[in-house]
């Protein structure tokens, strides 16, 4: 997969440029400075720069991650860190990048935030289809290990952290926190009830924090160049980069890092190459199976988390589906409701019941049964139910993709 | 005390208890909050999302089952749109659930058709069309239960009962999104370990789970229900009853102290015997070698005639009774009193003989009282349980469900039993000892705290006696030597010794494993040296704790249907007790005690006991040496049996008087933990039969002796004024359960004995007590050890359990538990027949290879006449408590 250019690289500043399984290549380029200077900090500054440097969670809810660990960080008895590379979004793909073209990154980024918490052990949940991210971070493990940055004492320091890697357990919604959590402890990986959330009490019942890949691979930059100089990429709101996954209908499917704040139109024309064939540009599902269906008049609408939220949308994990001209909506709402209906965990009622209604119903407006707008003012009742009382965000995501699509759409979606 | 806090609710203003569950505490504060995964007994789930609120300010909905009443809780509960979320939620579930109320069992008491009700649920209308995963099939493959997935809401609850409740975990959700289902594994239900306890059918709020029993038989509303006790084993359950007609339909448990509303497959299931063809409903008369029906005078006259006969004739000692652990207290109390002024003779024993009499001697001698100090929900708070010859987990399930809990809340748990019973798989150590040894392993462990120090020594010095003479003695229990007379590993010795020490409370349980034993009260009261030196008794959660087989084995010993004591174990031989019975029954007593039940047996063998009244017994499959057992009762003159049925006993009597089964009656039982509890008619009695009472009372009458009761608690009354400690335990209170000692009407009743080491009799007493080796030993001609017991599935000699087509379906015969190395050594297959002998007799018998025994022991469990046990076991007799030696016997084994 080809990563793009543009001047803000972070997260993916290697991929590609050096050997991944080289920790002397890594360390050549600057690699472990960061955790050198973090363990010469007090711990609780390193959970304060990060907290200034406002950088916000990338797997998809855009929590502030030095908020985060401000909870769990005060906090006594074992503690842990989580990655969280279970990345089963489908279209996404920018975890795997970083695992395998910069695993040290992400160790890095899992060491410093251990030290931070105060967290002796950590593991990396990765999807389990991901066979060379686990290889390849088993390798730059046993490496870090080697050159004591997983040990009883870290470089020397009075830390101790030992890392590991678990295979996940091949379904979307063991990405969610608690599910991944559950799968780790060996049961059926349904989402807890929160709170309590995991910073209190999350693995084997112990203060646990759960970052996502892309989120942990942005704190070396943090450490080593301070709060400041990330706060100068992006928003305001929404500091540092992000990778963005185009695909559908583009020239070429890419992952982009980008600064926060790119406009759709910046990524798909002037970063992406604009789309196939030239084809007129319809739509776009920005944020993954919980996106929203964006249209033409959203092209300029700057990407990031406070932004797109303002205009009833999300960035989720960065993905972005282009439509063009030539394709229905329909085929691709049924298309997220069999995902939905396929991944429900099937704990909560609403999610178990309402994704198979909605499928259903879907059915039957397409096949004339039931009239569309009948059909869909049921649809979201259910929806607009789901996303209230749904146990946990899988469950309340059908509604923004739904009402998005029927906002641009209800002609298209209702006269057939 | 729990603080209660104020919460605004709706704008208004409650009071509800701290950290408590929020949706507990508004359902008890008036809100009649929907929910349906929601179940008070398990942890939460969150699955249903009815319950949800919202806090003030907040955009987000809750469930209020998920989280603690806290400070400052602004809520909105019930606003239009959290209602209207409701509702949706609930056409969505309803639409996931094939709705066929019109034929469902649940209908009436379905809570998922309650809530469709009250939110006007309008199924005609297009909302919501039905999405039932019609591919989904029925599970029927239990005994007991049907599952119908099309009409599962996934909520959990059955899971949860089955895990956190029952701990047996033999259910758990499969599938994913719509297609989510229960399910037992790969084998279905019927192929699981289930052992169809029920707790999961409890739980269902919906037609989910059902029971087979009660399919077709009735409507919930036209069902009557009667609360009552279980007419099976010691631990007391409380039951809920409901009835169509004549017809017991389903029955549920009731959270009640003694069981919290868990039940085990006889309570649940086991009822069915009641309407049995083989109940018996006329007197029959002897003649010539058979029965004909006679009229209750006839039969009585003639029974009566021919005891004052013998009477005369032989003089009253020629005369005894057994009583029963099945009848009420107040039955058995006017049995022993019949025996007593009627015949005149202390010559009454029952069952208890065969299996706690040592209990009763044991811990009489060593703490002046002889039953279960504490309570059976008392386990789940105790921090070190040791389980020594009792598989609870059979014997008294729903005792052993508190046991687990504790383990799960991190109580160690220490198994000492031969065999590797289901509690050994949870236990920290299994210490399987050589069958026999436990006064040697008792003993090894004592040593161990001795030595180590970790005896109590303050309490030994203010509460007990005998220290001295008896740590003489288990100095000498090294555990070199202990080792190697259990079989155990000195480690685990250890590690046993210490965690029962130092304990925080420790609790001792104990059964059959330990009575029944040539040294049956030796192992007794080596136990109670354990607790004493320990300290680990006298408060709750500790103690020595004898687990009662029958319903109400204990109370029939504290009614004195003993040969030794009157009611409330006032002895017979102190003259002032004597002297008090003789007035308040206007009769002379006899003064010396009277013979036991193998005693009785033996005399009437020797031609010296010639008359025998029997009150629902059946010592021709429970006694030890049945052939001898026979050969005895055959030479009776006169054998009078009144039971339910025509059982093996009844079949050599000379008269039968058939009476009504304990769901037929009112009356009081007396459970394992010495708690109280009524049992209440459920059903009409059977037209002919009479209440064991009443006979008792009529025959008095007949030779002479009037008795005028007017109903039980006349009886009861009687009790109260002449039994010291049941002298509270009036007609008024014993619906609350109390536990005896329960001396007046004031008293609240004594959940734990010799609180703060305040013995019943003063000071506990340490007996040194030496290791003896069991009566019979494997030899050359018999070289496999032999023991006998219970299993879950049925009851004492069968005559109920096995009537009942749900539980034959568990179990249907007898079989021999064969260890995998000497089947293979005697080359017998699983399922295949062999010949078990002894020196008394030999029965044939399915073969039963497994691990739960170890290689050179064989068990039998008792229940099964056809392959009765009890033809090979020895009738040798513990010197004190004549109990006989039913755990040990020397077999040899052979392909037939
Ligand atoms: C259904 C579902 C799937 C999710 N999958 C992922 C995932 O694959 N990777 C991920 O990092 N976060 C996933 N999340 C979000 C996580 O629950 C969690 O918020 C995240 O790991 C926190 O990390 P961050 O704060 O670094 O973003 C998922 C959430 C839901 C509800
Ligand atoms: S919302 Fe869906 S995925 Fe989440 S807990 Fe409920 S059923 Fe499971
Ligand atoms: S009947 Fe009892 S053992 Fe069987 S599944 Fe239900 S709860 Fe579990
Ligand atoms: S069988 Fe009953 S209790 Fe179990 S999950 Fe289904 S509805 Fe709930
Ligand atoms: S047999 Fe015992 S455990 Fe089972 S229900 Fe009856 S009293 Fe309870
Ligand atoms: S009762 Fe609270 S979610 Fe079901």
């Amino acid at each position: 997969m080809n990563t793009s250019d543009k001047k803000a690289r972070i997260v993916l500043e290697n991929a590609g440029r050096i050997d991944p399984l080289s920790i002397k290549e890594y360390m050549n380029s600057g690699g472990y400075e960061a955790l050198k200077k973090a363990l010469s900090m007090q711990s609780s500054a390193v959970v304060d720069e990060v907290k200034r440097s406002g950088l916000r969670g990338r797997g998809g809810a855009g929590f502030p991650t030095g908020l985060k660990w401000s909870f769990t960080a005060p906090l006594q008895g074992q503690k842990y860190i989580l990655c969280n590379a279970d990345e089963g979004e489908p279209g996404t793909f920018k975890d795997r990048l970083v695992m395998e073209g910069d695993p040290h990154k992400l160790i890095e980024g899992m060491i410093i935030a251990g030290y931070a918490i105060g967290a002796s052990e950590g593991f990396i949940y990765i999807r389990g289809e991901y066979y060379a991210s686990i290889e390849k971070i088993e390798k730059a493990i046993a490496a870090a290990e080697a050159e004591g940055l997983l040990c009883e004492k870290v470089l020397g320091k009075e830390f101790a952290f030992k890392l590991s890697v678990r295979k996940g357990a091949g379904a979307y919604v063991c990405g969610e926190e608690t599910a991944l959590i559950e799968s780790m402890e060996g049961k059926r990986g349904n989402p807890r009830v929160k709170p309590p959330f995991p910073g209190v009490s999350g693995l084997w019942g112990r203060p646990t924090v759960v970052n996502n890949v892309e989120t942990l691979a942005n704190i070396p930059y943090i450490i080593k160049n301070g709060a400041d100089a990330f706060r100068k990429i992006g928003t305001e709101k929404s500091p540092g980069t992000k990778v963005f996954l185009l695909s559908g209908k583009v020239k070429e499917p890419k992952a982009i890092e980008a600064p926060m704040g790119t406009t759709l139109r910046q990524l798909i024309y002037d970063l992406g190459g604009g789309l196939a064939g030239g084809i007129k540009f319809k739509c776009a599902l920005v944020g993954g199976a919980a996106g929203a269906f964006l249209g033409e008049d959203m092209l300029d609408v700057p990407m990031d988390y406070d932004n797109l939220l303002a205009k009833g949308a999300v960035l989720g994990s960065g993905v972005v589906m282009v439509l063009s001209e030539k394709e229905e909506v329909m085929p691709v709402l049924k298309n997220l409701m069999e995902f939905f209906v396929h991944e429900s965990c099937g704990q909560c009622a609403p999610c178990r019941t309402g994704n198979k209604m909605i499928l259903d119903l879907l059915g039957r407006i397409e096949a004339g049964k039931i009239a569309a707008e009948k059909g869909f003012e049921m649809i979201l009742k259910a929806a607009s139910t789901m996303k209230e009382t749904s146990l946990c965000a899988l469950g309340q995501s059908p509604i923004l993709p739904i009402s998005s699509a029927l906002k641009y759409y209800s002609r298209e979606l209702t006269i057939k | 005390m729990s603080e209660r806090i104020k919460v605004i609710v709706d704008g208004k203003e409650v009071m509800l208890e701290k950290d408590a569950n929020l949706l507990s505490e508004l359902r008890k504060a008036g809100y009649d909050v929907p929910g349906l995964c929601y179940y008070e007994k398990v942890s939460h789930t969150g699955s249903c999302r009815l319950c949800v609120f919202r806090r003030k300010g907040s955009a987000k909905l809750e469930t209020s089952c998920t989280v603690a009443v806290c400070e400052n809780m602004d809520i909105e509960l019930f606003t239009a749109d959290i209602e209207e979320h409701r509702k949706n939620l609930l056409q969505l579930i309803l639409a996931s659930h094939k709705h066929d109320c019109m034929t469902c069992e649940k209908s009436g008491a379905c809570e998922l058709e309650a809530l469709a009700y009250r939110y006007g649920l309008d199924l005609d209308s297009e909302i919501f069309p039905s999405i039932v995963d019609k591919t989904l099939k029925k599970d029927k493959s239990s005994p007991v239960l049907c599952y119908d997935p099309q009409k599962c809401i996934a909520c959990y609850r059955c899971v949860k009962a089955c895990d956190e409740i029952q701990e047996k975990h033999i259910i758990d959700m499969d599938g994913r999104s719509f297609h989510t289902v229960v399910s037992a594994g790969y084998n279905e239900w019927g192929g699981s370990d289930c052992d169809g306890c029920g707790e999961c059918l409890q739980a269902c709020p919906v037609g989910a789970i059902t029971s087979k029993t009660a399919a077709g038989k009735g409507r919930h509303w036209e069902l009557g229900s009667v609360i009552t006790t279980c007419e099976y084993c010691g631990v007391g359950c409380q039951l809920k009853i409901y009835t169509k007609g004549d017809e017991i339909i389903k029955v549920e448990g009731v959270d009640a102290p003694a069981n919290r509303g868990r039940l085990c497959v006889k309570g649940r299931f086991g009822h069915d015997y009641i309407r049995s063809p083989e109940r018996i409903t006329k007197p029959l008369i002897k003649e010539n070698g058979a029965f004909r029906e006679a009229s209750w005078d006839e039969a009585l006259d003639l029974a009566a005639k021919k005891f004052m006969d013998i009477k005369e004739k032989n003089g009253a000692n020629a005369l005894g009774g057994l009583a029963s652990a099945r009848c009420t207290n107040e039955e058995n109390y006017i049995f022993q009193k019949f025996i007593r002024s009627v015949f005149g003779t202390n010559n009454v024993d029952h069952c208890a003989r065969l299996c706690h009499a040592s209990t009763v001697a044991g811990l009489a001698i060593t703490f002046g009282s002889g039953a279960m100090t504490n309570t059976n929900t008392g386990f789940e708070d105790s921090d070190c349980i040791f389980i020594i010859g009792s598989n609870t987990t059979e014997t008294h399930p729903v005792i052993s469900t508190f046991v687990k809990n504790a383990v799960r809340k991190g109580a160690v748990l220490i198994v000492a039993d031969p065999r590797r019973i289901d509690l050994a798989r949870r236990a920290k150590v299994h210490l399987q000892q050589r069958n026999g040894s436990d006064v040697a392993l008792v003993n090894g462990l004592m040593h161990i705290i001795y030595k180590e120090n970790l005896h109590n020594k303050e309490f030994i010095e203010a509460h007990t006696e005998g220290f001295k003479e008896f740590a003489e003695v288990i100095e000498k229990y090294t555990p070199e030597k202990v080792s190697k007379l259990t079989g155990i590993s000195e480690e685990k010795l250890y590690f046993a010794a210490r965690a029962y020490a130092k304990a925080k409370n420790a609790s001792i349980i104990f059964s059959m494993g330990i009575t029944q034993h040539t040294t049956g009260v030796d192992n007794v009261m080596s136990l109670a040296n354990l607790a004493m030196i320990a300290g680990q008794i006298g408060r709750h959660a500790t103690g020595v704790n004898p687990l009662r087989g029958q319903n109400n084995v204990q109370g029939a010993c504290d009614m004195g249907a003993l040969p030794n004591v009157y009611s409330g174990y006032q002895k017979v031989v102190d003259a002032p007790v004597k002297e008090k019975f003789e007035k308040a029954w206007n009769a002379k007593m006899d003064d010396k005690v009277g013979l036991t039940v193998v005693e009785m047996m033996n005399a009437a063998g020797e031609g010296k006991l010639k008359g025998l009244y029997i009150m629902g017994e059946n010592p021709m499959v429970s006694d030890p040496n049945l052939h001898h057992v026979e050969e005895s009762l055959k030479k009776l003159e006169l054998l009078v049996v009144q039971d339910i049925f025509l059982t093996e006993t009844a079949k050599l009597a000379h008269i039968v008087l058939p009476v009504t089964a304990t769901l037929e009656k009112d009356g009081t039982f007396t459970n394992t933990e010495r708690r109280v509890q009524v049992i209440r008619k459920v059903l009409e009695p059977l037209d002919g039969t009479r209440n064991d009472w009443e006979i008792v009372a009529d025959l008095a009458g007949r030779m002479g002796y009037k008795m005028g009761y007017g109903n039980v608690w006349d009886i009861l009354k009687e009790i109260n004024a002449l039994t010291p400690i049941y002298g509270g335990m009036t007609p008024e209170r014993v619906p609350s359960g109390l536990h005896w000692p329960c001396p007046n009407a004031e008293h609240p009743g004594t959940p734990f004995l010799h609180k703060d080491g305040n013995f019943s009799k003063g000071k506990g007493t340490f007996k040194p007590i030496e290791f003896k080796e069991p009566a019979e030993l494997p030899d050359g001609k018999y070289p496999y050890t032999l023991s006998t017991g219970r299993i879950l599935c049925h009851y004492h000699t069968g005559t109920m359990s096995r009537k009942v087509d749900a539980l034959n379906a568990y179990v249907k015969e007898g079989y021999v538990e064969i260890s995998a190395s000497d089947a293979a050594k005697l080359g017998i297959q699983n399922g295949a027949k062999v010949k078990v002998a002894s020196r008394r007799g030999e029965i044939i018998i399915t073969a039963k290879i497994t691990d739960r025994v170890v290689p050179g022991s064989v068990f039998i469990p008792f229940h099964f006449v056809e392959t009765a046990a009890n033809r090979l076991t020895n009738d040798a007799l513990d010197p004190i408590a004549k109990i006989p030696e039913f755990k040990v016997a020397a077999c040899n084994i052979e392909k037939v």
